[in-house]
């Protein structure tokens, strides 16, 4: 109880902390923030595919609303954890965090939030006026929808650092871990519609891939705010997706205290 | 001209015995390599599964343009990639220094230091991709135009060597460049997609500041017969531009290098 209590103490500073980080390097930030241009170039290849017809019920503008708050999306959920918990159990910098009286997950967590504010920054006024030019009224008109929104950003975020937190600890019992990141990125990119909307896929395969994590940690989001889902669904599906969340959570605190018996820090 | 046909000679396989040592690691990266080549194909296969053209590409002919961008792609993370990322550890720890006194060209001595075997499977693969599509896709292309093809593909590969290292010469003013490759490598990921998909700024952008048309679309169209000479002549004049621009580039950076703690 008394250590919950300095870990809610400590959390505003180590956020501080975490915003100054990102406010020192602000070209490096802006470059990791155009980085994302995936969504863009996806934009321009569906959007043309669409002008000669329609794909399903997609035309040009609900494409182009789709990567526009895909990119959105991407960009709040953002994480990169595990290259920095790879590196620092490699170079054994890890004992560092671990001398701090706060859990070390806990300062990657706050690493990470520190850096939203600036994303956001950066990205909402582009695309608020993108959407203007799309058009709104290929927004979900259902208030409710938009009142869950904020709680499935939160989750898609959550979902993402944990899954590479759980990664990045498994570096703590192997070496190449990130190998086995690589293999997870390449399934995020074709199965949380970050490459094309879920929708389009076979139905036999959609069936699988809605219940996936993947799809939680992106597509969900926007399929909610776009109202390509109705009410009930998206309701149902938050539970669904909170409950990825509590799982991965489980993981991760399992994997870090059986790696924490392990590790040896450096020359250990 | 023979001593370093020689010295290219014993640097690649120096990198190439480096990069077999862990010979599971290997497999597992090859296998890897495999794999992101097929996730790559995924939007492709689901976009022609409900059309049978996009912007007047059919599904085999836009299957060649990948073909060449997994072969590029190969070329780029295998061969130019991690000797330029050398020369950022060597610039950051001043051993730099000692590969400056060998009496070889430096920029030679490092483009050449490092090789990322499982990475180059990507390139026959990709290979294999276009051979494969091209057969499917009826056309049969003279001697000429796959001679034609092979030219623009060097000249591709060559422009990509000059962006990396117009990149890598930053490194001596700027410490970090690691966002900065991996925002190239990103944005090379719409090379992926024939170029008359993108219009306005996006074509300006990929025909001219990265030239990523001319390196996947040009070498299709080419094969299919369907280039035009003007295509040819800017393959040919924008590597050759970018090649002076870089080695001016990287011989200014170099002379201004001031050696460890410099």
């Amino acid at each position: 109880m008394k250590q919950l209590a300095h870990t809610l103490r400590a959390l505003p500073t180590l956020l501080r902390i975490g915003f100054g980080e990102a406010l020192a390097y602000r070209a490096e930030f802006l470059i990791w923030v155009f980085a994302y241009t995936m969504p863009i170039i996806m934009l321009a290849l569906w959007s043309e595919v669409a002008r000669e017809a329609p794909v399903g019920r997609f035309g040009e503008r609900e494409f182009q609303a789709y990567f526009l708050i895909t990119l959105v999306v991407r960009l709040a959920t953002g994480s990169w954890v595990v290259w920095e918990m790879n590196t620092e159990v490699r170079q054994g910098t890890l004992q560092k965090r671990l001398l701090r009286p706060v859990h070390p997950l806990l300062t990657y967590l706050t690493e990470n939030v520190a850096a939203l504010p600036m994303r956001l920054v950066v990205a909402t006024p582009i695309v608020t006026a993108a959407l203007w030019w799309v058009g709104s009224d290929v927004l979900s008109d259902d208030l409710v929808q938009w009142a869950i929104f904020p709680l499935t950003l939160l989750g898609a975020f959550l979902l993402t650092f944990l899954a590479m937190a759980c990664i990045g600890t498994l570096s703590l019992f192997w070496e190449s871990s990130i190998a086995l990141f690589d293999l997870w990125l390449g399934f995020y990119t074709v199965l949380s519609g970050y490459v094309m909307p879920l929708e389009l896929f076979p139905a036999s395969v959609r069936a699988i891939v809605s219940y996936l994590p993947f799809r939680f940690m992106l597509a969900f989001p926007v399929e909610n705010l776009l109202g390509m889902i109705d009410r009930q669904r998206a309701l149902g599906e938050l539970f669904m997706q909170w409950g990825w969340v509590a799982l991965f959570t489980a993981l991760v605190l399992l994997l870090w205290r059986a790696g924490m018996k392990r590790f040896g820090a450096f020359g250990g | 001209m023979r001593r370093y046909g020689r010295l290219l000679a014993i640097q690649l396989k120096a990198a190439a015995l480096l990069s077999l040592q862990y010979r599971l690691d290997f497999a597992l990266q090859v296998a890897m390599s495999l794999f992101w080549t097929a996730t790559a194909l995924v939007p492709l296969a689901v976009l022609f599964s409900m059309r049978t053209g996009v912007a007047g590409w059919s599904a085999h002919e836009a299957l060649i343009v990948a073909g060449f961008f997994i072969a590029l792609k190969g070329v780029l993370q295998g061969v130019i990639q991690p000797s330029l990322t050398n020369v950022v550890e060597h610039i950051r720890k001043g051993t730099l220094d000692f590969l400056l006194l060998k009496p070889v060209d430096t920029q030679f001595l490092l483009s050449t230091s490092k090789l990322d075997l499982p990475r180059v499977v990507d390139i026959v693969a990709g290979l294999a991709l276009v051979g494969w599509s091209l057969a499917q896709s009826g056309a049969r292309p003279t001697l000429l135009s796959v001679l034609l093809a092979g030219a623009i593909l060097m000249c591709a590969v060559t422009i990509l060597y000059a962006l990396w290292i117009l990149v890598v010469s930053l490194a001596f003013h700027v410490v970090k460049i690691d966002n900065l490759s991996y925002l190239i490598i990103s944005t090379f990921d719409a090379a992926r997609w024939p170029s008359s998909v993108f219009r306005g700024a996006l074509s300006f952008i990929f025909t001219f500041v990265i030239p990523l048309a001319l390196m996947t679309t040009y070498p299709a169209l080419a094969l299919l017969g369907r280039i035009r000479g003007e295509q040819v002549a800017t393959s040919l004049l924008l590597a050759a531009l970018f090649v002076a621009v870089s080695r001016l580039v990287w011989l200014r950076s170099v002379r201004s290098y001031t050696g460890a703690g410099g």
